[in-house]
This record gives C-alpha cells, structure tokens and sequence, in this order.
C-alpha cells in the first residue's frame, strides 16, 4: 500500500490518472505484471485496475445496487448486461461493506460517508488487482476519514495492491507501508513512512514548519507548526 | 417536498407486483389507445366496425363497407401509426442523450438534428415542393448538421461533453437562421404557408408508405440502443467514471449519438418539428420508473407513443380545424410537466 503525498498541483492527480490509461502518456509507459497497458483495452485496464476518483458529480438518482452493479461492467461482453452472477457478486459487495440495507435508495441520497462506501463496494465488485484511490478522506467528516483508513488496510491484506494519494501525512502513517514524496511533477523519494516523512521532507514539500511526535510505539503523528518565512 | 416525487417512484418499486402493475400498464397503455384511436374521428367508427374492418384484410370473405376500410386502412391507420413511431422515437433519443451527456435538460435535438431537418425541409419546399422529396431532404440535412456538430466538436477538443451541446447550439441557430433565410425568400401565397406549416409540425398527409421508410431507422436506431442500455447506465456516471469501469466513452457516445440522429432525422422527416416530447417524456418516465436505462428506454417508449397519440387524436378532433400537433405537445405538454414538477420534484433532476 503505497501513499502519495506532495503539495496541491504537484500532479498526483495527473499521475493517478496516467497509471489508469485516463490519460494518455506522452512519455514513458505502465505495466501490470508486465505488460504493457497500452496494448491493453479498456475493459482489461479496468478488469485490472480499480478507481476511486476524488469527486463525484451526481446526475441520475441510480439506486445503490446499480450503482455497485456497474463494478461488473469490465467482465461483460461488449453487448451484455448484468447477470445473475453479477448480482450475487453485488450483493456480496454491498453486505462486505455494510450497505445492503441500502441497496434500494438511490444513492445521490445517502451521506457523504454511506456514499464513499458505495463507491468502495463497486470497486470490490470489480475484482481488480490495483486500486487507485484519488484523496478517499477528502470530503469525509474526522470518524468516517480514519474508518476508510482501516477500510483500506483491510483491502490490501487480502491482497490489493493499493496506490491513494492524500494530503495528510498522518494518514501515511495509520496506513501505508511505503510513502511517495511529490514535488514539482517529481518524486523526491519512496521510503516507508518513518523514513520518508521527516521535518526536513515536509519543509520541503510543503513550506511549513512540522513537528513529528511519536504518540505511542508504533505510532506517529505530523502536526503543522507555522509557515516558513 | 423534496421527497414527494421520490414518493411516487418508491410507490411503484417498493414490492415486485407493484413494479409488474406498472410495467402492464405502461405497455397496455398505448395499445389501448391504438385501437380507439382508429374508432375517433370526423367520422366515428365503432369497436366492432374497427375489428371486423381489420380482420377483413386477412379473410376476404368477410364483407365490410369501402368507406370503412379506407377509414381505417388508408386514412386512420398511417397517421396512428406515425404517432406511435415519432412520439416513441422522439421520446427515446431524448431519454438516450440526456444519459449520454449526463443532463436532464437535454432534448434529442440539442446536437441540431431539428433544425438541420427544417432546413432541409424548407429548402426542398421552396425548389421543388415534392412530398418525397421534401422528406428526403430533411432526413438527410437532420443528419449532415448533427455530423457537423460532431466533426467541429471533436477537433475543438476531444467530444468533451460541454463543447458538443455547445457546438450543437451554435449549430442549431446557424440552421434556424438558414430557415428563415429561405421562408423571407419564398413566395408568400404558395410556398411559405407550406414551410411554416411542415415547421409546425404535423401528421395530417402521412402515408403508409412514408410511415413504412421511416420506420427502418427508427426501429433499427431504438433497438441499438435497447441493446445498450447497461453500457448507456454506466456513461450517466460521467467520462471518467465510466472509463475506469472499462467503457470506451467516445466510440459508445458515437454509436449513441448516430442512433438518436438516424431516429429523430426519421421522424421529423415526416412529422415536423415537434418538440417537447424528446424532454418531458424520458422526465416523467424517471419519475415513475427511475433513471436505469434498462427500465427507462421502454417506458419512454410506451409513454411517448402514448402521449403522441393523445395530442394527434385532440389534434384532429377538438376542433373543426386540425391544430398542428407541434403546437398541442408544446400548449398541454409544458403546463403538465411543470404540474408534475411541483408535484414531485426531486434528486433526478
């Protein structure tokens, strides 16, 4: 599970969107297991490749299962809907994440955090090996951020490779085993979290004073201090 | 208030008998209305002279009055059955790109489909003023200004959704000022009453052969997109969304966009300008049925038959001169659907 961190604009985005084939590489390329996804079409991407993007603009009240159903998409022929296996799959999503009460209501209806966990059981019902999660605690309340942090470390110990970037370097720290330091559309360095989030790197990344604090053994947090003059 | 429309969907979907009473309704609905609709007129018929008149096509031997089988075969039955046709049609495509472009307050002729067919139209009245022709022209203008629409918009920037509606106004009033380029120049006895009139929207001189053209299209058209229906759910979730699901969005938004042009070029072709249904219908089918266009596309369907085949049967009745149907969708339409607005507005919108 690796967390992307760097400043506003520094293209974490951009970088999310490339590893997905949203964005076209002008430069350079991204393999799954080797090959190549540019050869690859968009349902194998996406049979491969899961993605949470930061916001969701709602125009159709869709109901929450359909919502979910619509993780199979990648696994149907071209001219296929759904089946029966599709809507065992959905169900199995939605009871994962403790939304099949829901499934009925349409899901522009649901809080901010009920919605965030019918976008998680679509990307489970998509079965990819990859998820990419774009800031998933962005326009969450302060419970529900650090119950989608443990939604995500549970995720990748059954096996998900997780990529999510993420303005706190708190959240590096309750949840990723490697930290990605962006700045400038570059990367200043991968570490595990205690290596990589240092007073020194957030100065740099982010132009303020930091304060690390170790707030039990195996535990840290980052607490902004003040604005470098 | 916010919930009330909301009220009605979940009426009609709370239980599986209650989804199924809504499904035979929608369906029994129109063909219902079909066959009255071959009973009302100028001069009635009854029930058993509509069935007898039918069946006497397929067993000669059954004998029934000229007057009435003309009634029913060659006056009645190519308007009623032009009706369906545009008002299912017109109904679809608007349901199809409010979903492609993820706006509700799209109408199948946002791309200019409408007013390119106008034009064409109104150009072939004013040179040749052959039916056919005239039918012809408009189907095939319909089409070349949607594919204008389309060829602008994609090398502006890559079909992103906001930049096609737009081109396609721009589009549309290029056209609509064409239209009135050609009525300023026509003859003002003969040729520019006919113009505002076919603008009017009518299905007074439908044929069946007429109806029989169009209906290749239109059937083809409604039936891609029938096929598409789940891929067309995903694609209302917007472009990136869909294209993390594994859509390719701009070849599945070009078979769209070509499937509502060849139906709604079809069926102005031979209506007119008929507006209002490609909106309020594809909303009111929402209100009842929900956005999944599993559900959507047949409703919209059904009831846009219906509410077609309402107006035209009010058109060539109420009064002792026809109304142009353009004019009724729009004078009863509006009124209704802000009705149903205030009745139950909600998330869908």
């Amino acid at each position: 599970m690796i967390c992307i961190l760097g400043s506003n604009g520094c293209g974490k985005t951009t970088l999310m969107k490339c590893m997905n084939r949203l964005h076209e590489l002008k430069d350079g390329a991204v393999y799954i297991n080797g090959e190549n996804i540019k050869t690859m079409d968009q349902r194998t991407v996406a049979r491969n490749i899961g993605y949470i993007p930061q916001g969701h603009v709602s125009t159709f009240a869709f109901s929450v299962f359909d919502v979910v159903l619509m993780g199979r998409t990648p696994h149907l022929d071209y001219l296929d809907s759904p089946g029966k296996e599709d809507k065992l799959i959905t169900e199995e999503a939605l009871k994962k994440f403790g939304i099949y009460h829901l499934k009925n209501k349409p899901y522009t209806s649901l809080s901010g955090g009920e919605q965030q966990l019918v976008f998680f059981a679509r990307v489970i019902a998509q079965q990819p090996q990859i998820l990419l999660l774009d800031e998933p605690t962005s326009h969450l309340d302060f419970g529900n951020q650090l119950k989608t942090l443990n939604i995500i470390s549970k995720l990748s110990q059954e096996g998900i490779a997780i990529v999510m970037t993420s303005h706190y370097p708190d959240h590096a720290f309750i949840s990723a085993n490697k930290v990605a330091l962006m700045k400038d559309q570059g990367f200043l360095g991968i570490d595990t979290p205690n290596n990589i989030i240092t007073t020194e790197n957030m100065e740099r990344v982010y132009g303020i004073h930091v304060k690390i604090m170790e707030i039990s053994p195996n535990r840290k947090i980052c607490v902004p201090i003040e604005i470098i003059k | 208030m916010s919930t009330e429309g909301n009220s009605i969907q979940r009426f009609f979907s709370d239980s599986e008998g209650k989804k199924w009473l809504l499904n035979f309704v929608l369906i029994a609905l129109p063909i219902i209305l079909f066959f009255v609709s071959f009973m009302i007129g100028r001069y009635p018929l009854s029930p058993f002279e509509v069935v007898t008149t039918i069946i006497a096509k397929f067993i000669p031997s059954i004998h029934v009055s000229a007057t009435a089988a003309t009634i029913v075969w060659d006056i009645r039955l190519p308007r009623i059955m032009a009706a369906v046709l545009v008002g299912a049609a017109l109904a679809v495509a608007g349901a199809a790109f409010q979903g492609t472009f993820k706006n509700p307050l799209v109408s199948p002729d946002i791309l200019g489909v409408s007013s390119g067919a106008g034009f064409g139209a109104a150009i072939a009245i004013l040179l040749l003023g052959i039916p056919l022709i005239t039918q012809i022209s408009a189907f095939a203008w319909g089409l070349i200004a949607v594919s204008i629409t389309y060829f602008v918009a994609r090398s502006i920037r890559n079909s992103e959704i906001l930049v096609m509606v737009l081109s396609g106004m721009a589009i549309a009033s290029f056209f609509t000022a064409l239209i009135s380029l050609c009525k300023y120049t026509a003859d003002p006895y003969s040729k520019l009453p006919q113009i505002v009139y076919w603008l009017m929207g009518s299905l007074a001189s439908v044929t069946n052969a007429q109806v029989l053209m169009v209906s290749i299209p239109i059937i083809v058209g409604i039936s891609i997109l029938l096929i598409l229906r789940w891929r067309l759910n995903v694609l209302a979730m917007g472009d990136e969304e869909s294209k993390s699901l594994g859509v390719e969005t701009n070849k599945l938004r070009f078979i769209i966009i070509v499937c509502c042009t060849l139906i709604t070029a079809a069926a102005v072709s031979i209506s007119g300008i008929i507006g209002w249904v490609g909106l309020i219908i594809p909303h009111i089918s929402r209100m009842l049925v929900g956005p999944d266009h599993k559900r959507l596309l047949p409703a919209t369907i059904c009831l846009g038959a219906t509410f077609l085949l309402l107006m035209d049967n009010i058109s060539r009745t109420v009064l002792s001169i026809e109304v142009p149907i353009g004019i009724l969708t729009a004078i009863i339409g509006a009124p209704f659907f802000l009705y149903l607005l205030r009745r139950g507005y909600n998330q869908w919108t």
